[in-house]
Formats: C-alpha cells, sequence, structure tokens
C-alpha cells in the first residue's frame, strides 16, 4: 500500500505532464477545430500509454546513470518537488519543460545526498535541450518550403487539402503521441525505475509482465488521465496564441515534432547508426514543448522570419534556464524536510570501502588511487559521508566521483545459482553462461565488479559486448547483469 | 484514400456545379437581352424562365453547400470566407434574374440607336461575372491565379461602368420625354449593377485569398 502512496506524485508528475503537453501533439488541431478535443484526446491517450510501455525505456535509461534515486521516499520527494515546481511556473504563466524540471530534480537529489552526477550524461542531456528545438526549426522549415512547393504544383482543391490535412494531422497526432509516451515516461517514472516498487505481474499465467513495464503503464495512465480531465483547459488557454497558426503549419509542426522525438527516442534508429558505423544520437526526454516552439518558429521563418515574436523568444529562453534550477533548489529543501522532520530514508544507506583490491581496479580505471591508501580498510557509511571523506583527502572531480563510488560501492552479492535458475521470468541464459554461472555456486562477492570480472574471466561470454554492437545487445547483456545483482543481493 | 476523399469530392462537385449555375445564367441572360433587342420576345420569355429555374436551382445547391461546410466543420479556417462567398455570387445571380425579369415586367421600349451599347454594356457586365466565377474557382484550387481573374473582373466592370455612362449621357441629349430617358437610364444602371455586385466579390475573393496564403 506504502508503495502507491510514494508513486502517487509520480502519477502527479504524469498527470500535469498529460494536461500541458497534450497541446503539443494536439493543440492545433483542436485549436483550428480540424479535429474534436474528445477524439484528440481519445487518440492521445491511447498511443501516450502504448508508447510508454512499448518503447519507454531508451530515455530512462539515460535518466537513471544521469541519479540513481534508490530510496522511494527519494523518489516521491523528488517527483513531488518537481511537480510542485511545474504547476508554480504555469501558473506563473512561465513556460516550463517537465525534461528540465526532472534533471534539475535529480541533479537536486545528488547534491543532497552526496551521490555523484554522472556529467557525461549530463552535458547529453543539456546538448539535446538546444540541439532538438534547433532541429525541430530546421525540419519545420523544410518540410513547410516542400509542402508549399508541392502543393503549388498539385492545384489541389482547399477541401481535399482539407482532408489530407484532418487525416495529417490525427495521424501524426497519434505518432506523435506514442513518442511522447516513448520519450517522457522517462521524467514521470524513469526516477521510480531503479526503486521499483513491484514485482512481476502474471496475466492468466500466460504472460509476465515486469514490475518497470508495470510502472510504466501506471505513468502512461497518468499522463492519458491529464490529457482527458485537463488538456482541454491548457489547449484553450496557454495553447491559444502560441498555436494560433493555420492547419497546414500546424501539421507541418507536428511532423517536425515526430521527426525529432523519434531521433531522441528510438533505439532502432540507434541500433542502425551503430551498424552503418554512424555515430549515434542519445537517447534523451526532450521537452515536446521545446521541439514545438522551434518547429512554429522553422515555420515562421519560411514564411519569411515576420511575426516572430522574439521578446516571447527571450521569455521562453529564461524559462529554460529557470526551470531546472528552480526544480533542483525545490527539490534540495523538501528532502531536507523529508529526511529530518519526517525521517524517512530518502537515500539507500550504501556502504563503502577502499581496500588494496579497490584501488587497483580504480588504476585500472585510470585514477590514481595512492593517496587514498590511507583509508585502506576503512568502512564508510553513506554516500555524503564517502564524499566528504574523499573530498578532504584532496578534490575530486565529478566524473572521477563516478567511477570511485562505482568501485568503492560495498554490495554483497553471494551466487546463488538455485534461486537464479529458478526465476518466474526466466534469465535470458545462453548454455555457456549458465555453465559458468552454476561454477560460482556460493561464492561471495563484496562489490558488483568482482562478480563481473570473475565471470569474465571463466567465460568469454560474460564480457561486456563492445560499443559497435547493436545497443539492444548491450542493454540486454546490462540487463541480464542488473538482474543477478538483484538476485545476489544479501540485504541487511 | 478514395473512401476517405469521397465525401469531400462530392462537395466539390457540388461547388463546381453551383459556379457553373452562376455562368449559365450570365449566358442566359445575354441571349435573353439579344433576344429581347431584336424582338424575339418569345425565347426571350423562355430564357428569363430558365434564368429563374436555374436561380431556383442555385438556391438550393447553396443552401446544401453551406450546410454540410457546417455540419462536418470542414475548413474551420476558411468556412466564414468561403460561405461570405457563395453568399454573395448569389447576390450575382439574383440581381441577373431580377434584371430579366425587370425587363419582362415593364417591357422598356429600348431606343434602337442605343441597342448597341445596351448590348456592349451587357457583354462587358457578363463577361466581368464570368472571370469573377473564375475568380471563385481558383480559389478553391490554384489560388496564385485569382489575382489574374479579379483583374479581368475589374477591367470589366470598369468597361460596364463606361458604356453605362456612355448611355446615360446619349440618352440625356436626346429630345425624348424625360420619362423615357429615366427609364432608360434605370435599365442601363441594373445591367451595371450586376457587375458591379461581381467587383464586390472580387474583393472579397482578394481579401480570402491573402489569407489562405498566411
Amino acid at each position: 500500500m506504502i508503495e502507491w502512496l510514494f508513486i502517487s506524485t509520480g502519477l502527479f508528475l504524469g498527470w500535469s505532464l498529460g494536461a500541458n503537453h497534450a497541446v503539443n501533439v494536439f493543440g492545433s488541431a483542436v485549436s483550428s477545430r480540424m479535429v474534436r478535443f474528445r477524439t484528440a484526446a481519445v487518440v492521445a491517450g491511447v498511443f501516450v500509454v502504448l508508447g510508454a510501455v512499448v518503447s519507454g525505456g531508451g530515455t530512462t535509461r539515460t535518466l537513471t546513470t544521469l541519479g540513481a534515486v534508490n530510496a522511494l521516499a527519494g523518489c516521491f520527494t523528488v517527483a513531488l518537488a518537481v511537480g510542485l515546481t511545474i504547476a508554480w511556473m504555469t501558473k506563473i504563466r512561465l513556460p516550463v519543460s517537465t525534461s528540465q524540471a526532472v534533471v534539475g530534480g535529480i541533479v537536486g537529489w545528488n547534491l543532497f545526498t552526496g551521490s555523484p552526477t554522472d556529467t557525461y550524461s549530463l552535458s547529453r542531456i543539456v546538448t539535446t535541450w538546444l540541439v532538438g528545438p534547433f532541429l525541430a526549426a530546421v525540419f519545420a522549415f523544410a518540410a513547410f518550403k516542400i509542402v508549399t512547393a508541392v502543393l503549388r504544383g498539385r492545384r489541389m482543391h482547399i477541401l481535399t487539402l482539407d482532408a489530407y490535412t484532418r487525416t495529417g494531422l490525427l495521424a501524426f497526432g497519434a505518432l506523435a503521441s506514442y513518442l511522447l509516451g516513448a520519450n517522457n515516461i522517462g521524467n514521470v517514472m524513469g526516477m521510480f525505475v531503479p526503486a521499483v516498487p513491484f514485482g512481476d505481474v502474471s496475466l492468466g499465467g500466460l504472460l509476465t509482465v515486469g514490475g518497470t513495464r508495470v510502472l510504466f503503464f501506471l505513468g502512461g495512465l497518468a499522463i492519458a488521465v491529464g490529457i482527458l480531465t485537463y488538456g482541454k483547459q491548457v489547449m484553450t488557454t496557454v495553447g491559444h496564441d502560441l498555436y494560433k497558426i493555420t492547419p497546414l503549419a500546424g501539421l507541418v509542426v507536428v511532423f517536425a515534432e515526430v521527426l525529432v522525438l523519434f531521433l531522441f527516442t528510438s533505439e532502432t534508429l540507434e541500433a542502425l547508426l551503430l551498424q552503418a558505423g554512424l555515430p549515434t544520437i542519445p537517447l534523451v526526454p526532450l521537452s515536446s514543448t521545446q521541439v514545438v516552439i522551434g518547429a512554429v518558429i522553422g515555420v515562421g521563418l519560411a514564411k519569411g522570419g515576420k511575426g516572430i515574436r522574439y521578446n516571447v523568444l527571450g521569455r521562453i529562453a529564461g524559462g529554460w534556464v529557470v526551470a531546472p534550477i528552480v526544480a533542483g533548489v525545490s527539490c534540495y529543501i523538501a528532502l531536507f524536510i523529508v529526511q529530518n522532520v519526517f525521517a524517512l530514508e530518502v537515500v539507500r544507506t550504501s556502504s563503502y570501502v577502499i581496500t588494496p583490491e579497490v584501488r587497483s581496479e580504480l588504476s585500472q580505471r585510470g585514477l590514481d588511487s595512492q593517496p587514498l591508501a590511507q583509508l585502506d580498510g576503512k568502512k564508510i557509511i553513506g554516500s555524503a559521508q564517502f564524499r566528504q571523506t574523499l573530498q578532504r583527502i584532496q578534490p575530486w572531480s565529478e566524473k572521477q566521483m563516478v567511477i570511485l563510488f562505482d568501485c568503492a560501492d560495498l554490495d554483497t552479492l553471494v551466487v546463488d545459482t538455485v534461486q537464479a535458475f529458478t526465476q518466474r521470468e526466466p534469465l535470458p541464459l545462453s548454455p555457456q553462461q549458465h555453465r559458468s554461472l552454476a561454477a560460482f555456486h556460493g561464492a561471495t562477492f563484496e562489490h558488483r565488479w568482482t562478480l563481473d570480472q570473475a565471470l569474465a574471466r571463466a567465460d568469454s561470454s560474460w564480457r561486456e559486448p563492445p560499443g559497435t554492437l547493436p545497443r539492444k545487445h548491450v542493454i540486454a547483456f546490462l540487463q541480464l547483469r542488473e538482474r543477478l545483482y538483484e538476485i545476489f543481493r544479501i540485504r541487511l | 484514400m478514395d473512401i476517405l476523399l469521397r465525401k469531400t469530392l462530392n462537395l466539390e462537385h457540388q461547388i463546381d456545379d453551383y459556379l457553373d449555375l452562376v455562368i449559365r445564367g450570365a449566358l442566359l441572360f445575354k441571349e435573353g437581352l439579344k433576344c429581347y433587342c431584336t424582338g424575339d420576345i418569345e425565347h426571350f420569355t423562355a430564357h428569363l424562365r430558365d434564368l429563374d429555374a436555374i436561380e431556383s436551382s442555385a438556391d438550393a445547391l447553396r443552401r446544401a453547400i453551406e450546410t454540410r461546410l457546417y455540419s462536418e466543420t470542414l475548413i474551420p479556417e476558411s468556412r466564414g470566407d468561403v460561405l461570405g462567398l457563395l453568399e454573395s455570387i448569389d447576390r450575382v445571380l439574383n440581381r441577373t434574374a431580377e434584371t430579366l425579369t425587370q425587363f419582362d415586367v415593364e417591357m422598356p421600349d429600348l431606343i434602337e440607336e442605343l441597342k448597341p451599347l445596351f448590348m456592349e454594356l451587357t457583354e462587358a457586365s457578363m463577361a466581368a461575372v464570368e472571370s469573377m466565377v473564375s475568380a471563385g474557382r481558383s480559389y478553391f484550387r490554384d489560388p496564385e491565379r485569382v489575382r489574374d481573374y479579379i483583374n479581368k473582373a475589374m477591367f470589366y466592370e470598369h468597361e460596364a461602368d463606361n458604356r453605362g455612362d456612355q448611355i446615360k449621357r446619349k440618352v440625356f441629349r436626346m429630345n425624348i420625354d424625360l420619362s423615357w430617358k429615366v427609364h432608360m437610364r434605370y435599365f442601363a444602371y441594373h445591367i451595371e449593377t450586376i457587375s458591379d455586385e461581381a467587383e464586390d466579390v472580387c474583393d472579397r475573393l482578394a481579401i480570402a485569398t491573402i489569407k489562405r496564403s498566411l
């Protein structure tokens, strides 16, 4: 029951995302009366849930690498702080991005708990915030030019054009809803993934649905409810000025939005790019509001650049800076209150230990571990304490901190092959992996990486697949390892 | 895609049919007046009857189109313009039928010397109507050509004004009864008004076309 209370803030976040973002997929269609609100809301609701459940994994992983909020009370507080930030900023009419507020919230959690922030992931996310709207503007500009040139040549009747535009708005709106669900479910439920409160759910014994999928389904449902209950109000107020464009321009905007969301969401595209030896596009939760604003500007420029209100743009850009900062600060304050006033665990208490073995691993990973020799054998409880101890020795960059936390994390694992081989949802083990794992039955490992290394030494099938392989394989491998940690972890 | 467009295509045909009726109305007016000028009253009456029938059919068709545009919430952005356009085009057809009816009611005694000018006035006025219909058709399919047809319509409207003025000047310099003069002026004015109505439609069209391009 307590799980429901904790994830309620995630559901609230989902609801507010649905209410605020329905306008980005069906805003122009509904405000121009091309599509009825009820039709739009039902289509958007169904496709958002589908997108969240079917393709919601990619962007979530990026968020969890940024910071794994690993205690339910922590998730609750972060989601609450972010949700309230969004509600407040919407109230004072500042354009707000759920993605940015969520990232701000996670960084706030990292700062409060002393957990390291993966600066590489953070820089990738921040870069896409700039690239997303820019790409949308470019796509919308090009698409608008092409569409007008084609229409000029085709001499299409206004009613035929109307029928095509209507169908296009509905089709691309559905696609955009699917991608919104897939891309933004990470914002809503991403932070609950490391602390997933549900077990696997069996559907009539035929199909087993993982806890994460259940979480995504609930998040998708919350977004859909947001669209149905409050989407109309937002469409007729907030969306009115921003999306007062012709239905055809609206179609171009949604098309550009679909393209950009697809680029930053699709794991299939990523696999194809890898296969072709091309650089991949990071799978990051984007702000659909910003993407749409970028696309509207693109269409405006294609029409000659007149009518673009630069003061409004300045205000929007200001919102992009303010949102993560406000969310981060409010999250920090909320965590302080929840931890100290309500005495709830906002971060899973982890222990860290420095041993010669750990130092050797740190050296392997390119860190000068000699100064840490003074900590040999010392066990430090709590991430904040560990960070303070490390900082007392010498200053470390966030990148080095990520490695230090990973190597020193005391996560005792006892290999129990009976448990591992009798899972309700069987582990996807190859025969070699099965054999080599069986040989370790009863063995104990102090850190996750020590188990990884032991297995890799025993059989090459346990070595991490190279980055040149499709990400799907790499992710499947990492997920398998995560499941093993879960099964073998000793809970104190 | 055919299923999707079937209803749309049907409505497109209805709009085309409506514009065809306006063109046929203009042609009937021209032919009717020609018959009147040559004293062929039998054919004049037949043309008038046809024109009245066309006017009634056009009214029914216009109402059907308007109802469908509203009930199926089609072209929401341009619906107001299109409805206004159809109604103003309808006024042109009404004025055309009404003017020919006035000939039948009042049987004006057209002065022989002025008959060629009356025919020229009619030609110019009907040419303005035809150009207006072409502009209307282009608005639906090829907005870029609307401007060309509007220019043509404006030109013919100006020509009609000139012919009308010529008739009035000539008639008021003739040594005939004032009542006859006024009667001639009255009919010249009415034929001229048809092209003025067509000009009003073109003004609407010009604005509606700009709105479509935004």
